[in-house]
Order: structure tokens, then sequence, then C-alpha cells
């Protein structure tokens, strides 16, 4: 049980704090409601260049890390196609210094050309060093167009591509910080060796007259229902061929969440899990295949992805991965393999939990996602999860017209 | 007045008291030594069994990983599968990883699944088999990711430069070749489980919220068992490290980006500039606020990070540069590098560039301490390094009485050019 109070500022800044006596640090968490997905589709891998912005200075402080090391503090910052967070650790007596710098760029940036400049071929290196410079590196580009067809999700947050980056001008960087980066699109999570009194105060002082801003209302295109299985053959470079198959699942709210996080987990994630006893034990068909779905906020999908082993036809292997999808569907699974996922969820919450960093940034996501008390129910939410569920839903999921599959080919 | 022009007081973290949790410690039946850390809220802990088992003792390239590997492959009495699902049932997870000199089993679990899990980790180290065609699927599958791996760029530069820093016939710098898996014989496996896990050196780190039985626990599965404690008296394997000091290699003729490495030989944690460079490291390329992040990518945009660091090994050290930058700017960054490297020899620190760097790494350190496994690593280290027990004050003492002109004698001591391995793969 995670305990937290929560108050809102006048200009609709939500803060959550966390107590936590028995570490000496402090963690500052503060989330933006604005993705990938809130993106222009002419100007993607905006909202994590942005992210990178939001460190060349603010309107008071010439440069976000420096004051922050200076009190003994670190942080770092990661954007996804739904949010972006920014977080922060330093000793406890220091944690003012973190309010100053955070409220001051939420205030407003310096908006500095030079800054622009340097994160704009930063950025294009991240580009290179992940997704060109690598074997497989553009996979989720191909995939992502391939499954989504209207919602943005359909590019990654480094964006569709280089260009789009270099073509960024500031104009554009200060429209993106007025429209999302405001108290009404925040959420401030504050955690560790405070307390509830001394949070109100500070975030009065430093936040309270920060002008509200508009609150932005997401109106984003719905992917429409799939009615017919998609097919991507690619070749390229790579040693070895590998497959691809993802299916739509539920938005994150959605109570059927449980039962397809539990669904991914009886199908990979262990060395008794069925995918890889079968198809990279028994059959020796892949040399390794995971299931894993994405966890996004909106409609997501769920992927099975595997590496072939050398001399394996992909029509074989493909076919293999659909009897194992057929079985679940059909011969269900035991009590035994059901208690199995539900306690590795159970232990993996529990180590999660250890790190106040971790549980900062758990209170700030589930507060973006309508309440930070969904963080303590989820596990009762898990154990609800019953054998027939898991069947029915795995059967709605894998369907063939719910399907994109890829052929991702060696050339060599 | 407006508050926000000025920064609000702080408190330097420099001038901290840090304190480290002791550790308890016990000794087996047998005489291996365990060591705990009863700490944190949650109701987890890890057990880490490190076995003197490294790829230090082998005598072809591949054994020592390969038999950590397959501990997890069969029993007498159980699968691969068996095994997992053992584990997996309670949400518990057995890792096994290969090192240098030491190969570790660690078991990560909720506190309360202890006592069902001791007895098959007892039965790995006592009969684990090694079936032919579990190892055959574990060459074909390690072979299919090393193919992977070998395209790509940081893969390949972090094998070559450890391979001209200690020799490749040196544990340290060698390196898998499809050839040694290949070559992989179960016999050979079984002699090397046989000699250094079941009758192995064995040092036993528990942490997290701990049961009241461990002691007795602990001794029932492991306490018989002909483990021995560690004699810390590793073999000294002499270094060779090769004559020619600048590569430039071509790994993808279509690659966008180089992968640098530049790296010079240094001595291990018990030399007396060791924790002195590490604050030099720290102003140099280790951490976000340093010399070449500064330069490299927030001022110049080559690369996406930058980092340096003093690799971890028990025998003697490298000083390393790592970096991934445009393929047209490679040299560059490298010119950048050795600019850097000048400056810090010739040029002293100023005062509030040397406070940040000390106040960052005590706040860094104090974060750190967030935790039992995060405790229970920085003792570890300690004693598998044969450090004394007050390594981490003097740690601590020496960023805080570290100087300019120190930095500096360190820089000049150390980072010359000539000393550096220089390599580029592309």
């Amino acid at each position: 049980m995670i305990q937290f109070d929560r108050f809102v500022l006048e200009n609709g800044l939500k803060v959550l704090v966390h107590e936590d006596k028995s570490t000496p640090m402090a963690v500052v968490n503060v989330i933006y409601d604005v993705g990938a997905k809130d993106e222009d589709p002419a100007k993607t891998g905006f909202a994590h260049l942005f992210e990178h912005l939001m460190f060349g200075g603010s309107v008071h402080i010439p440069v976000y890390d420096e004051p922050l090391q200076l009190a003994g503090g670190e942080n770092n910052a990661f954007t996804t196609n739904d949010l972006t967070n920014y977080y922060c650790q330093l000793p406890a007596e220091n944690i003012e210094s973190a309010f100053w710098l955070e409220s001051d760029r939420m205030l407003s940036l310096a908006f500095s050309k030079k800054s622009l400049e340097v994160q704009r071929k930063v950025v294009s290196e991240e580009f290179k060093e992940h997704y060109i410079n690598k074997p497989y590196g553009d996979v989720w580009h191909k995939l992502r167009e391939l499954v989504y067809t209207s919602h943005p999700y359909r590019w990654m947050t480094i964006g569709k591509d280089l260009k789009h980056i270099e073509d960024v001008t500031l104009d554009d960087v200060k429209a993106f910080f007025y429209k999302h980066y405001n108290p009404a699109n925040a959420i401030l999570v504050v955690a560790g060796n405070v307390e509830l009194q001394q949070i109100k105060d500070l975030s009065e002082k430093w936040f309270g007259n920060i002008p509200s801003g508009e609150k932005y209302n997401r109106n984003l295109p719905m992917e429409p229902t799939q009615t017919a299985p998609r097919f991507l053959e690619v070749k390229a470079d790579v040693p070895l061929d590998a497959l691809y198959k993802c299916w739509h699942i539920c938005p994150r709210t959605d109570d059927r969440y449980y039962t397809t996080d539990l669904i991914s987990d009886i199908l990979s994630g262990g060395g008794s899990s069925r995918l890889f006893q079968s198809l990279v034990k028994e059959q020796q068909l892949f040399s390794n295949i995971e299931c894993f779905h994405m966890g996004s906020t909106d409609a997501g999908i769920i992927v099975i992805e595997g590496k072939l082993v050398k001399g394996v036809d992909i029509k074989q292997a493909e076919a293999a991965v659909n009897v194992e999808l057929k079985k679940l569907q059909e011969e269900g699974i035991s009590v035994a393999e059901l208690e199995k996922v539900k306690n590795k969820t159970e232990s993996a919450m529990a180590f999660e939990d250890m790190s106040v960093m971790n549980r900062a940034s758990s209170i700030a996501m589930y507060e973006l996602l309508g309440d930070a008390d969904l963080m303590n129910t989820e596990l009762d939410k898990y154990r609800a999860v019953t054998a027939e569920s898991i069947v029915e839903l795995s059967r709605i999921i894998f369907d063939e017209n719910n399907c994109s599959t890829m052929y991702y080919l060696s050339t060599n | 007045m407006n508050i926000r022009k000025q920064a609000p007081p702080i408190v330097d973290a420099v001038n901290f008291k840090l304190h480290l949790k002791p550790y308890e410690h016990f000794t087996l039946n047998n005489g291996v030594p365990v060591y705990t850390v009863d700490a944190g809220a949650q109701e987890v802990m890890q057990i880490e069994m490190v076995f003197y088992a490294g790829n230090w003792y082998e005598q072809r390239q591949g054994i020592a990983a390969a038999a950590n590997f397959m501990l997890k492959a069969g029993t007498t009495t159980k699968t691969a599968f068996q095994i997992n699902e053992s584990f997996e049932y309670y949400g518990a997870h057995l890792s096994r990883t290969c090192y240098n000199e030491t190969a570790v089993i660690a078991l990560h679990t909720l506190t309360k699944h202890l006592d069902v899990l001791l007895p098959v980790i007892h039965e790995i180290l006592t009969s684990a088999e090694f079936p032919e065609s579990e190892l055959d699927i574990y060459k074909q599958n390690s072979k299919q990711r090393l193919i992977v791996n070998l395209k790509k760029p940081e893969f390949v530069a972090s094998r070559l430069i450890d391979s001209y820093v200690y020799g490749e016939q040196h544990p340290y710098g060698k390196y898998t070749h499809e050839a040694d898996i290949d070559a992989l014989q179960i016999e050979e496996l079984k002699t090397f489980y046989s000699k250094y896990y079941q009758h192995g050196q064995c040092a036993i780190f528990v942490s997290g919220k701990l049961p009241a039985n461990l002691q007795t626990a602990l001794n029932q599965f492991f306490g018989d068992l002909p483990l021995s404690k560690p004699s810390m008296l590793n073999s000294i394997i002499p270094i060779m490290p090769v004559e020619q000091k600048k590569y430039r290699i071509v790994n993808d003729e279509n690659a966008v980006q180089g992968a640098i490495r530049l790296a010079q030989n240094f001595p291990n944690r018990h030399h007396p500039d060791f924790k002195k460079v590490i604050v030099l490291n720290n102003l140099f390329g280790g951490f976000f606020g340093s010399r070449l992040m500064s330069n490299i990518r927030e001022e110049k945009g080559y690369t996406y990070g930058i980092h340096s660091y003093l690799q971890s090994h028990l025998q003697e050290s490298s000083w390393m540069v790592s970096t991934e930058a445009g393929i047209d700017v490679c040299e560059a960054t490298i010119a950048e590098v050795y600019k850097e490297m000048e400056l810090l020899r010739t040029e002293p620190v100023d005062d509030e560039e040397l406070l940040l760097v000390q106040n960052y790494m005590m706040g860094s350190i104090l974060g750190d301490l967030d935790g039992p496994f995060h405790i229970m690593a920085k003792w570890k280290n300690m004693i598998l390094n044969n450090l004394p027990e007050d390594y981490f004050y003097q740690s601590v003492q020496a960023i805080k009485e570290t100087n300019a002109t120190e930095m500096m004698e360190m820089a000049n001591k150390y980072l010359q050019p000539d000393a550096f391995y220089e390599l580029v793969v592309y």
C-alpha cells in the first residue's frame, strides 16, 4: 500500500505527496500530459526533441543541470507516445532547488536558438544510434505503420523521419510549449523525506503564480477496428530472419487490461512460459521469442516477436506460433499456470516499489490515468482474473482479422 | 523582488556525514561466509551466491560461461522446464551470470517463498546434469546471438578495445568466436561444474527483508556441501597489452556512426591513486555535467552521449572513454577528448566546478544507499575486492578532500594521449 496525499493549486496543478522518512533523499517528478501522439503528422519526433530543450535553460535559469548537480542532485526524463516525464532526486535538505528549477521551466523556457541547434544534432545522433546503425533498428517504424492506419501511435517517439527533426523552428518550439507545458496539463509528485505541509508551502511559493494556461483537449483520430489480416515482407541486411505478429488490444484503463497482461505472461516471460518452452526448446524453430504489450494509454497492441533458427522456413515457424495460440484458445490454462502468472505480478510489483523514485513515478503515471489510487488496487484486479476470462479474451485478441504480420527476412 | 532570479540556499552535500549500514556476518558449517543486510520496507529479498568460477579458471574460451548458463539446464530429477517452473511459480527468479573471476547465482524472491526455493538451488548445486540436447540448443542460440551482435559497432568495439588493453589471451581481453561455441563439450562442462561449483569456493550475500530462520535454512541446504570459503588470493595472470595503439575498423560499409573507444591500462582499487582518479573521472566524463558531455554533446552535438569510466575488474582496471558519434565527426570527437585531457593537465579546475562535482558525487552516493540491495552491492564490492572495511569512508573522504592541485597532478599522471589506445569501429 503506497500512501499519498493530494492537493490542487488554484492554477490547476495537481500535487501528490508521498512521505518516506527512511530515505535521506527527495524525489520530484513532473509529468506533462503530452506525448508523441499529440504531434502534427508532418512534425513527428517533436515531443521528444522538446524534452531535450527543457534542459536548455528556462526564463530565469541559464541551464537546468548545473544548479541541480551543485545541490547534490541528478535527473533525467523520457518521452513516450503518451506522456513526457521529468524526474530528479536530491538530498532532502535541498529540495527547494528542485522546486525552483522545475517551476521556472514550467513558467517559461529561454527558447535559446543555440540549444535548439545543438539538441537537433544530439537527437539526430540518438536516432542514428538506436534506429539506423543497428540491425533490426527500423522494425518498429515499419510495424507501427502497418498496425495503425489512423491513430498517431503510427509513429515512434523518435519520429518518422530525421528530416522532421531537422526542420523544426523556434516558433514550433514556442507554440508547443504554450499549448502543452502549463499547470493545467501537469502533475507534480514529491516523494521521500518530506512533509505534506512543507510541500504545500513550497508548491504555493514556486508554482502558485504560474498562469494556469489552457487545458489541452485531446481529440485524436480513433483507430478503426481491423477487419482483415495485414501482411508486410521486408528484406534487410540482417543475419537472421525475424517474425513479428501484432494484435490490437484494449486501452490501459479498460478492465480487460489485467487479463491481457496475464496473457502475455502466460505466453512468454520466463523459462517455463509457453512460447519459449514449445518453440525455442522443444521444436527449436526460434532462438528467442517474446510476447509483450506496450502498456499504452489508448488502445494499443500485443506483440509476438522472435528470431528464427537459421534454416527454418518462416511460414513453418509462424504456423507453430499459431498452434500455440490455438491451444490457449481451445484448451485454456490450468489453475497452477494462472497462479504462476499472478504470483509473478505480485512479486514484480513488490520489487518495483523498493525505490522511492519508482514509487514517485508510479504515483504520477496512475494519476495521469485518472487516479493514483489505482496503483493500490491493481493487485486485486489481477487476482480476480479467471481462467475463463483469459480464454475468452484470447479468442477475441488472437483473431486472424485483428492481426498484422511482418516477415523481416535476411538478404544474406 | 523576483525570487526566481536567485537559487535557493543549499546545504553542500560535500559536508554530509554518510553512513553505510554495516552488514551482519555468519559462517556456514563448511566455512562458507554469509554476509547479510536486513533492511527495506518491501517483503522481498535477494541471495547472491558468488562462486570463483569465472572465465579466469577455464581451459578453453567459453567453458565458464556455458557451465554457468547450463546450471538451469536440468538436474537428476528435474528438466530445465521444471527447474524454471519451480522458481517462476512463486514469482521468483534465479539468474546466473558469469564474470571474469567470479560467477554468480542470484535468487530474487518474495521473502515468504524462500523456504520452498532453497531446496531447488541445493539440487542445482549438487546434481546439475548437462544434457547433450540442452547444450545443442545453447550452442545454436549463442551463435545466433553472436552473429547479430557482431553487426553492432558498439559490441565489436567493446570486445576489441579490451583485447588491446589486456591482450587477447587474458581473461579480461579474450572474446568468443563461433568456433569456441562449436567446440564446447559436455565432459568439460561437467568437470568445470564439479571443480568450481560443487567443490568450489563460495561466498553468500543476502539482502532485503530477511526471515528469522535465515541462518538455519542456509545451513540446512548449503552448510554440508563440499564448498569452501574463498581464499581471496586469485592467481595473477599477467596482462599482455598489444603494441599498436590506433585502429580504424570498418564493420559495416553503410554505417552512419562510428563506435569510439579510448582506453589505457590502470591499476586496481588498491592503488592509492584510484580513489582520487574516481573524482577526476567524474570531472572528465563520469556524469552528465562532465567536461566531455558538456563539450561534445551539449556544445557540439556530435553524439547522444559520451562517458568515461574505470572498469571494475579485480586484478587491474582500465580507464575507458566510450561514445557513438556521427561518421563525419568521429575524428573531431577524438580530437576534442584529447583537448579536454590537455585542459585538465594544464589548467586548474576552478572551485565552483570542483564543488559541483563533489556535491554531485556525494548526493549520488547518498541516493545510492537507498534500499538493502544497493547497500549490499557496496559491501559485496569491497569484500570481493579484498578492500579494508573502511574503504567506503576512505572513498568519501577522498571526495571531500580533493583539490585542484591534486586533480591536475592526477591528470598529468594519467591523462596522456600517448598512453591511450584509440579505436573507431564504423
